[in-house]
C-alpha cells in the first residue's frame, strides 16, 4: 500500500473522514463515534470478541501488521517526530509486538477461572474468579508515543475480549492516518475501530458510554475526562505525566550514571513519559556528572545534534515556544541551549543552578532539557521529591544499597527503576501505571488483561447441607449464636465462615 | 477553614510521620479496632437497636461476626500481603530485581451507608489499615446513634489522628469531598456514587464505588424448592429488604410459582410467625421517605403474600407479588425494601435475555440442581458476582473479591483485594551500574548491528521453567549415562 499523497497533515487528516466507498463525510466526530460505537456494541453483545481462538487470531494479526508495516510507521513517525528508525522500532513496535506474543502466548492460561483453595471450611462448596470482558473500551493515545499508547492497550483490551474504539492523537497526524488506514485490513472490521477526533470532542465522544475509558496524557486533560466518566459511571485508566526525579548519589560509577541518564532523557528529543525529569545531584559530584553528561552526549549526537539524524525534533512550534521559555528562565546553560523554531529544533540542554522556584522545576519539561540541582545529601533530595506530587518514575543511581533502599520507601511513585531508566516501564510482567497525579490503574502484561477484565466472583454450593444452615435462619436464639461463633472461630483460617451459614 | 478541611489536613499532617509505615503497628491499631468490637459489643448493639430497630442477634451475626472474621485474615497474612512480589524476567533483566512493592496510598475517605453500618464503614476501615493508610471515616446520618457510637468509642481505641471519624450530613459530606484524599471508598446509591466519582476525579482520586441494583434471582424448575424458597425468603427480608445484594426480584417459570409462594408463605410464617409486625426479629423500613417509596412500588402489581403496612411503624409485612410484568412500577427501580416481585419466563434463556436487558447488578443468584444452566447463566451475563444455591453469603468468603460491574460499582474488596485496592502496587526495578555492555547497543548512533541486538534481548523470554525442565533433563542424562557405564559396563 503507497502512503497518501497529501503533504500538509491538516489537509490528510481531513481527507481521511471518508466512509468506506470514498464519499466524503460531513458527519461530526461524535456523530460518527455514536455510529462506530453502536457496531462495537452489537458485535460484542453478538459474543464476536470472546472465543480464545478469535482473541488469539487479532492478536498474530496485530504482530504481522507490525512486522508487515516496519517501514510505514518508521516513516510516519519520522515525519511526526523525527524519530529516528531505531527509537521507533525498539520503543514503539517491539512493545507493541512483545506485548501481543506475551497476551498470545499466556491467554489461555489467564482466560481460566481462578479456583478458590479448599480447605475443610469450604470443601462443600466450589468458589471461583472467572475474567469477562466489560464490553466497549475506548483508548485514547498521546503524541509522544502514538503506536505504543494506542497498540499496547488495544493488545490488553483485545486479550479480555472487548471491542474495541481507538483514538489516536491529532497531534502525530502521520502516525493517526497510519493507523486509521491499517488496521481495518488486519483486525476484525466490527469489533475494532479507529477515529480520529481532537481534545475538543473527546469530553462529548465519552459522554456516550463506554465500559472503560483508557487515556494518556496530561493531568489537566486526564480530570477532565475521569470527571465526565464519572456522569455515567464509567470506570478509568489515567497514565499522565509528571516530574519524575532522578538522584545521583556521590557513590555511584559516574560515566555509566550520565550515559543511562542522557540516553533516556535525550531520545525522543525528550517527548516521553518516563524519562527523568530532573536530576537532584550530590554536591560532590555534580561537575563530573556535567562533564560526563557532556561527553556522552557528544558520543550519541556528534558535535551539532542538529546533523544527527539519531537525535529527534519537538512536535510542533508551540512546543518548542514552551521549552524554550523554560530554559531561559531558569538555571544556567551547561550544555546546548540552542533552538531553532522553524526546524523545531532545541539542541540537547542540561542546565545547572537550578533551584526549585525556577519555572522548570515547576512545570513537566516534555523536552531535551535537563535540569540538574544540587542537593548536599540525600535526606535533602527526598524532602525535595516529597514536596512535588507523586511522579509515574523515580529513579535513583547509586552504587550503596542502603540508598536505593531508603529513596524506595521514602518517595512514592507509579514505578521505581535503580541504576538505569525507562526499562521498569518495557517489562510486560510489571504493572505500569501512576498514582496520585500521575494517574490511576495499571497496565502492560496481565495488568492489561485484569484492567479490561471484569473479574466476577462465582461461588457455588449445594443444596445438602440444611441441616447445618438451620442456624442461621430467623427466629434468633442465644443458642444458635453461641454455636455459630463457637463455628466460624473454627473456620477463621483465612477463608471466611459462610459454610456455617 | 471548614471543620472537614481541617481534619483532613490533620489526617494528612499525620500520615506523613511515617507511623503507619512499620507492620508493628498497622497490627497494633488492627488488634484495637478488635477490642473495640468485642468490648462496646452492648453500646454498638443498643445503638443499632435505636436506629434500624436491629434486635441483639441480627447485629451479631449480620455486622460484628464478619469484622472479627476479616481482622483475623488481615493479621494472619499482613507479612505475606505487604511484602515485594517478585515477578517473571526477561534476558534483559536476568540479573536484576524485579518486584511489585506494595505501599500505603495516604489519606483514605470512608463514606459508609447506613443499611449495615457497621459492616459497611469498618471493613474497608480494616483493609486501609492493614495497607498502611490514614483514614478519615465518615459513617452515614441516617444511623444517628451509631455515628455517635462511631464517633465517641472510635477514638479511645484507635489512633485519634489517623483515623478519625467524621459525622454529619449531605453538607458536611459534600465539604469532605471537596478535600483532596488519596482514595474514595464509597458505599450507596448510584446516583450519589456518581456525585463521589466526580468530586473524586477533579482531584485525581481513585475510588472504589459498591452500589446497588436490581440483583435477579433465577429458580429452576430443577431444583429442591423448598430448600431454594428458605434461602431466598432469609435473602429477602433479612433487614427488611434493606441489603444492596438481597435477591431484588424472582425469574422462575410459570409451572413452578404456586409452589414458590406455597413455600415461601410457609418459611415466611416459620421465620416471623403469623404476625411479623410484633415479632422482634423482623426489621423496619429506616425512615418515613424511603417506607413510602417502598408502598408506591406495589402499584398495579397483584400481591400474593403480605402487602399490609402501617406508617407509624415504617412497617411493611414480608410481601411477594405475582405474575409481575416488565413495565410494573415494582421493576423500574432497585426495590431496597421486603417486597418480592416473581415474573414469570419460559426459561433460563428468555431469563438471560431479561437480565441482559438491564443494567449489570452486583449479583446474580440462581437456584438449580443442574451445572448446565448454572455454567450457562454465568457465561451468558454480567454482574458483579454470582452465587449458585444461596443469597448472601458470597459476601463473607474473604477469598473471593466482592464488588460490583458497570451501574453496580468499580473495584474490589474483602480480604487480600482490600489491601491490595487500598494499596500503591508499585513496580521495581533494581539494576546496577555494571555490566554497561549490553547497554551499548541502546545508545546512538544508532546502527543497524544495534538493532539486531535489541530486537534479540528484547524478544526473547526466560522460560526460567523451560531452562529447568533442560537442566534437569541434562542431570538425568549425565546420571543415566554414569549409571550405565559404572553398573552395566
Amino acid at each position: 500500500m503507497s502512503a497518501p499523497p497529501s503533504p500538509s497533515p491538516t489537509r490528510w487528516f481531513k481527507a481521511l473522514k471518508r466512509t468506506k466507498s470514498g464519499e466524503s463525510c460531513m458527519k461530526t466526530c461524535p456523530v460518527l463515534c455514536a455510529e462506530l460505537l453502536n457496531r462495537a456494541r452489537a458485535a460484542h453483545r453478538a459474543g464476536r470478541a470472546m472465543k480464545e481462538s478469535f482473541r488469539h487470531a487479532q492478536l498474530e494479526a496485530v504482530v504481522r501488521m507490525m512486522q508487515d508495516h516496519e517501514c510505514d510507521f518508521v516513516d510516519a513517525l519520522g515525519k511526526d517526530l523525527h524519530k529516528h528508525r531505531f527509537e521507533t522500532v525498539m520503543l514503539e513496535l517491539i512493545m507493541v509486538k512483545n506485548e501481543a506474543l506475551y497476551a498470545a502466548s499466556n491467554l489461555k492460561r489467564w482466560m481460566e477461572p481462578q479456583h478458590m483453595d479448599r480447605t475443610l471450611a469450604t470443601s462443600l462448596d466450589e468458589g471461583l474468579v472467572v475474567s469477562e470482558p466489560l464490553g466497549v473500551v475506548l483508548v485514547v493515545g498521546a503524541w509522544s508515543s502514538p503506536v505504543q499508547h494506542c497498540l499496547v492497550p488495544l493488545v490488553g483490551a483485545i486479550a479480555a475480549g472487548n471491542c474495541v474504539i481507538i483514538n489516536p492523537s491529532e497531534i502525530s497526524s502521520h502516525t493517526a492516518a497510519l493507523l486509521l488506514r491499517l488496521l481495518p485490513s488486519y483486525l476484525d472490521n466490527e469489533c475494532y475501530h479507529v477515529l480520529l477526533a481532537g481534545t475538543n470532542d473527546l469530553l462529548e465522544i465519552i459522554d456516550l458510554k463506554f465500559d472503560h475509558i483508557f487515556f494518556t496524557g496530561n493531568g489537566t486533560l486526564g480530570s477532565k475526562v475521569a470527571q465526565v466518566a464519572a456522569r455515567s459511571l464509567t470506570p478509568v485508566t489515567l497514565v499522565l505525566g509528571g516530574k519524575n526525579p532522578c538522584y545521583v548519589d556521590r557513590q555511584c560509577d559516574i560515566g555509566t550514571t550520565a550515559k543511562r541518564i542522557a540516553w533516556a532523557r535525550f531520545q525522543n528529543a525528550g517527548q516521553t513519559m518516563v524519562a527523568p525529569d530532573y536530576v537532584l545531584c550530590h554536591a560532590d559530584v555534580r561537575d563530573q556528572l556535567v562533564q560526563a553528561l557532556r561527553s556522552s552526549l557528544n558520543q550519541f549526537y556528534g558535535s551539532d545534534p542538529r546533523e544527527s539524524c539519531s537525535f529527534g525534533r519537538l512536535v510542533n512550534v508551540e512546543t518548542v515556544k514552551r521549552v524554550k521559555d523554560l530554559l531561559w528562565k531558569s538555571g544556567k546553560v551547561a550544555i546546548g541551549g540552542q533552538v531553532n523554531e522553524a526546524e523545531k529544533y532545541v539542541a540537547p540542554t542540561v542546565l545547572t543552578e537550578v533551584v526549585e522556584t525556577d519555572p522548570i522545576m515547576q512545570h513537566e519539561v516534555f523536552g531535551p532539557v535537563l535540569p540538574i540541582q544540587t542537593v548536599n545529601s540525600l535526606d535533602e533530595a527526598i524532602s525535595l521529591i516529597g514536596q512535588q506530587e507523586k511522579p509515574l518514575c523515580v529513579y535513583v543511581y547509586s552504587s550503596n544499597s542502603k540508598v536505593v533502599s531508603r529513596m524506595m520507601r521514602e518517595t512514592s511513585s507509579g514505578t521505581f527503576c535503580a541504576n538505569d531508566c525507562v526499562l521498569q516501564s518495557l517489562m510486560p510482567m510489571l504493572p505500569f501505571g501512576g498514582v496520585g497525579s500521575s494517574g490511576m490503574g495499571s497496565y502492560h502484561g496481565r495488568h492489561s488483561f485484569d484492567t479490561f477484565s471484569h473479574r466476577k466472583s462465582c461461588l457455588l454450593r449445594g443444596t445438602r447441607i440444611e441441616c447445618v444452615t438451620y442456624l442461621r435462619y430467623p427466629p434468633y436464639d442465644d443458642r444458635n449464636l453461641s454455636l455459630m461463633t463457637w463455628a466460624s472461630s473454627l473456620s477463621q483460617k483465612g477463608q471466611g465462615w459462610c459454610q456455617i451459614l | 477553614m471548614s471543620r472537614e478541611q481541617q481534619v483532613a489536613e490533620r489526617t494528612r499532617r499525620a500520615f506523613l510521620t511515617g507511623r503507619t509505615r512499620p507492620l508493628k503497628y498497622r497490627v497494633s491499631q488492627l488488634k484495637a479496632l478488635r477490642c473495640f468490637i468485642v468490648e462496646q459489643q452492648k453500646d454498638i448493639a443498643e445503638a443499632l437497636q435505636k436506629d434500624l430497630g436491629k434486635t441483639e442477634y441480627g447485629t451479631q451475626l449480620y455486622e460484628m461476626l464478619g469484622l472479627e472474621d476479616e481482622i483475623t485474615v488481615a493479621l494472619d497474612h499482613l507479612a505475606e500481603w505487604a511484602a515485594p512480589r517478585p515477578v517473571g524476567k526477561t534476558l534483559l533483566t536476568a540479573m536484576d530485581e524485579v518486584y511489585i512493592q506494595p505501599e500505603p496510598l495516604g489519606v483514605v475517605l470512608i463514606i459508609g451507608a447506613w443499611n449495615y453500618p457497621w459492616a459497611l464503614t469498618m471493613q474497608p476501615l480494616i483493609g486501609a489499615i492493614a495497607a498502611g493508610n490514614a483514614v478519615v471515616v465518615k459513617p452515614s446520618e441516617v444511623c444517628t446513634h451509631t455515628a455517635k457510637v462511631m464517633e465517641d468509642l472510635l477514638p479511645r481505641y484507635l489512633d485519634k489522628e489517623l483515623y478519625p471519624v467524621v459525622t454529619g450530613g449531605a453538607l458536611e459530606t459534600q465539604e469532605l469531598l471537596r478535600q483532596r484524599f488519596d482514595h474514595i471508598f464509597y458505599t450507596g446509591s448510584s446516583t450519589v456514587g456518581k456525585l463521589v466519582m466526580e468530586a473524586a476525579a477533579r482531584h485525581l482520586s481513585p475510588v472504589t464505588l459498591e452500589l446497588g441494583g436490581k440483583s435477579p434471582c433465577y429458580v429452576d424448575k430443577d431444583c429442591d424448592l423448598a430448600v431454594a424458597c428458605r434461602r431466598i425468603t432469609w435473602g429477602k427480608f433479612v433487614n427488611c429488604g434493606q441489603t444492596c445484594i438481597a435477591p431484588d426480584y424472582v425469574l422462575c417459570e410459570p409451572a413452578i410459582q404456586d409452589r414458590l409462594l406455597q413455600e415461601m408463605r410457609r418459611c415466611i410464617k416459620e421465620f416471623y410467625t403469623d404476625d411479623p409486625k410484633s415479632f422482634p426479629d423482623y426489621g423496619r423500613i429506616i425512615n418515613r421517605r424511603h417506607f413510602q417509596r417502598v408502598k408506591a412500588l406495589l402499584e398495579g402489581s397483584m400481591v400474593a403474600i403480605g402487602g399490609d403496612s402501617d406508617e407509624s411503624q415504617c412497617y411493611i409485612a414480608p410481601t411477594v407479588l405475582r405474575d409481575v410484568k416488565p413495565e410494573a412500577k415494582v421493576m423500574q427501580e432497585e426495590i431496597f425494601g421486603p417486597v418480592l416481585p416473581i415474573l414469570p419466563v419460559s426459561g433460563p434463556d428468555e431469563a438471560i435475555r431479561f437480565i441482559n436487558s438491564h443494567e449489570k447488578p452486583l449479583v446474580l443468584y440462581i437456584f438449580s440442581s443442574s451445572k448446565k444452566v448454572i455454567k450457562q447463566m454465568i457465561a451468558e451475563t454480567s454482574s458483579g458476582g454470582v452465587l449458585a444455591n444461596d443469597c448472601l453469603v458470597h459476601y463473607t468468603v474473604s477469598a473471593l473479591p466482592f464488588g460490583g460491574v458497570g451501574h453496580s460499582g468499580m473495584g474490589r474488596y474483602h480480604g487480600k483485594c482490600t489491601f491490595d485496592q487500598l494499596s500503591n502496587l508499585r513496580s521495581c526495578l533494581i539494576k546496577t551500574l555494571s555490566i554497561e555492555v549490553i547497554n551499548r547497543m541502546r545508545y546512538p548512533p544508532h546502527t543497524a548491528e544495534k538493532l539486531r541486538w535489541a530486537r534479540i534481548l528484547l524478544l526473547t523470554r526466560l522460560r526460567l521453567g523451560r531452562l529447568r525442565q533442560l537442566a534437569l533433563v541434562a542431570l538425568l542424562g549425565m546420571l543415566a549415562a554414569f549409571m550405565y557405564k559404572r553398573f552395566i559396563m
